[in-house]
C-alpha cells in the first residue's frame, strides 16, 4: 500500500501506507509539513489537502462535519479534503495527495 | 501609562498547562499574572474543541474541553491569579535587578522573577489567504476582524469565508456599505441557518452579491485596494471594484512574538530540561506544547507534570534562601488553608 503525497514545493514523497492511519497522522508521520493543529478532532482544517487523479470521486463523499469544517480552510478546490478524516485502507493504495496552502 | 505589575511568575498562554502551573504556584505561595490572546481561558481547548470529549486526563474518564477549563478555573480559583485575556505578549525584557518585564500590545506591563511560556501552538492568529501580497494592505484595507463599523461606511466591501462570523458581518455591514460582495468556496455555509436565510434575502432583494468565488489577487497602491479578480468555480475570472477586504477563516496558532524573545528555540519549540522545565535562559520556563526534550509528549497530562516540576524550580528563584518545604495537600493543613477548605 503506498501513497503518494506532494508538498507545496511540488515535492514528492512516497509514504508507505499505514492500514487504519488517517492520511493526516501519515502525512505527519513522514515529515510533512500539514499543521494538524488540533490533532484530527476535524475541527481546525489545517490538514487540507487536494486528492489528485480522480480519488476525490473514487472515495465515499466527506461527511456534513468535515464539508462544514472545509469552509474554515483556505483555497479550498471542488477536490478538498481534511486529511484527518481520510483512513488508510488497501481502497487507498495509490492515492494522490497534494498539500494545500496555508 | 499604570506602572508595571509585579508580581511572582508572569505565564503567557491560559491554556490547561498555564492554568495548573497556577495551581502549582500556589501552593508554594507564589502567585501569578497570565497573559492571553483569546478573551477566555483554555487556549485550544475552548478555542479548538470546547465540546469535544476528552479521555486521557487522569480522573476523568470523559471530559470536554470546556469542562476540564471550567474544571480547572475552579481548582486555581484560591489563588487569585490575574487575567489579562486579549492581549498578546510581545516582549520580554531583564531589568538590571534580574526581573523580567513582559509587555503586552494592550500595553500593560508584567514585572515577575520568573517567566513561564505555556503558549502552546503559539498565538492564535486570524488564517490569512493564499493572495500574492495581502500583507501589504493589512491594517489598512484588508481586515481580519472588525472594530469600528463606520470606517466601512460607503466603501466598496468584499467579504470571503461560510462560517458565523463571514455571514454575521455582511449581514451587519450590508446597510452601511456602498456594495457588498460575499464569496464562498461553495453555495452552503457552516454559519447559523437564521444568518444565511437573511444573507439569501439580501441576495434576492438586490442589496448584497453572492458569488461561488474565491478571491484571485488584490489590486491597489500604497496599502490602499482598488479591486479584486474574483475566479469562480468555472475558472472564469473578473475585477470587481473593492474598496476593503474581509476574509473570514478562522484562527490559527502562530508562534508571533515569543520568537523574539531572545529564547533558544528549536524548530519553534523551546528546549528545556526535565529537571526543571527552565529554558536555556535562566528565570524563563517553558510547560505544555511549546517545549521540547527528549520524549516529549503533546498531551495535557504532561502539561501538568512539567507545571509542577516547574513551580519547585521557580520557588528557588522568586524566594532565594528559603528552605522548600515539600508538602502534600491531603495531610498538610496550610495547604489546606491556601486552598480554603478548612
Amino acid at each position: 500500500m503506498k501513497i503518494f503525497a506532494k508538498d507545496r514545493e511540488g515535492k514528492e514523497s512516497v509514504i508507505e501506507g499505514r492500514d487504519g492511519w488517517t492520511i493526516m497522522e501519515m502525512l505527519r508521520d513522514a515529515g510533512l509539513p500539514i499543521t494538524a493543529e488540533c490533532g484530527g478532532a476535524c475541527a481546525c482544517a489545517t490538514c487540507h489537502v487536494y486528492l489528485e487523479d480522480g480519488w476525490y470521486e473514487k472515495l465515499p463523499p466527506p461527511k456534513e462535519g468535515e464539508t462544514d469544517m472545509l469552509d474554515m480552510a483556505l483555497a479550498v478546490k471542488p477536490n478538498s479534503r481534511l486529511s484527518c478524516q481520510l483512513i488508510c485502507s488497501e481502497e487507498l493504495d495509490g492515492l494522490k495527495v497534494t498539500l494545500a496552502p496555508e | 501609562m499604570s506602572s508595571p505589575i509585579e508580581t511572582d511568575a508572569a505565564i503567557v498562554g491560559a491554556g490547561p498547562a498555564g492554568l495548573f502551573a497556577v495551581f502549582e504556584l500556589g501552593l508554594l505561595d507564589l502567585k501569578a499574572h497570565l497573559v492571553d490572546i483569546l478573551d477566555r481561558a483554555g487556549g485550544q481547548c475552548t478555542e479548538l474543541y470546547p465540546e469535544k470529549p476528552i479521555y486521557d486526563i487522569p480522573g476523568l474518564p470523559i471530559v470536554s474541553g470546556q469542562e476540564l477549563t471550567d474544571r480547572l478555573m475552579e481548582q486555581i480559583k484560591p489563588f487569585g491569579a490575574t487575567f489579562h485575556f486579549g492581549e498578546m505578549a510581545n516582549a520580554l525584557e531583564k531589568l538590571p535587578d534580574g526581573r523580567w518585564k513582559l509587555s503586552t500590545d494592550m500595553g500593560t506591563e508584567i514585572v515577575a522573577r520568573v517567566v513561564v511560556i505555556a503558549a502552546g501552538g503559539g498565538s492564535f492568529m486570524p488564517k490569512r489567504p493564499p493572495v500574492p501580497g495581502i500583507e501589504a494592505y493589512e491594517g489598512s484595507s484588508v481586515h481580519y476582524a472588525v472594530r469600528k463599523m463606520e470606517i466601512f461606511r460607503g466603501k466598496n466591501v468584499l467579504i470571503a469565508g461560510g462560517g458565523d462570523s463571514a455571514l454575521d458581518w455582511t449581514l451587519n455591514l450590508a446597510p452601511i456599505a456602498k456594495s457588498l460582495t460575499l464569496v464562498h468556496h461553495r453555495d452552503g455555509f457552516r454559519a447559523a441557518q437564521h444568518s444565511v436565510n437573511r444573507m439569501r434575502e439580501l441576495v434576492e432583494q438586490g442589496k448584497i452579491n453572492f458569488h461561488v468565488a474565491s478571491v484571485k489577487a488584490l489590486h491597489g497602491e500604497g496599502g490602499a485596494l482598488s479591486g479584486a479578480t474574483l475566479a469562480g468555480a468555472d475558472k472564469r475570472e473578473w475585477h470587481l471594484e473593492t474598496d476593503a477586504f474581509l476574509p473570514f477563516f478562522g484562527l490559527t496558532m502562530k508562534l508571533g512574538p515569543i520568537a523574539e524573545f531572545g529564547i533558544n528555540l528549536h524548530e519553534n519549540l523551546i528546549p528545556v530540561d526535565t529537571a526543571r522545565f527552565e529554558s536555556q535562559t535562566p528565570g524563563i520556563f517553558g510547560i505544555g506544547d511549546i517545549v521540547t526534550y527528549p520524549g516529549k509528549l503533546k498531551l495535557i497530562l504532561s502539561g501538568f507534570h512539567e507545571a509542577a516540576l516547574m513551580a519547585q524550580a521557580a520557588f528557588h528563584i522568586c524566594r532565594p534562601g528559603e528552605k522548600l518545604r515539600f508538602q502534600y495537600t491531603t495531610s498538610s493543613s496550610s495547604l489546606q488553608k491556601k486552598l480554603g477548605v478548612i
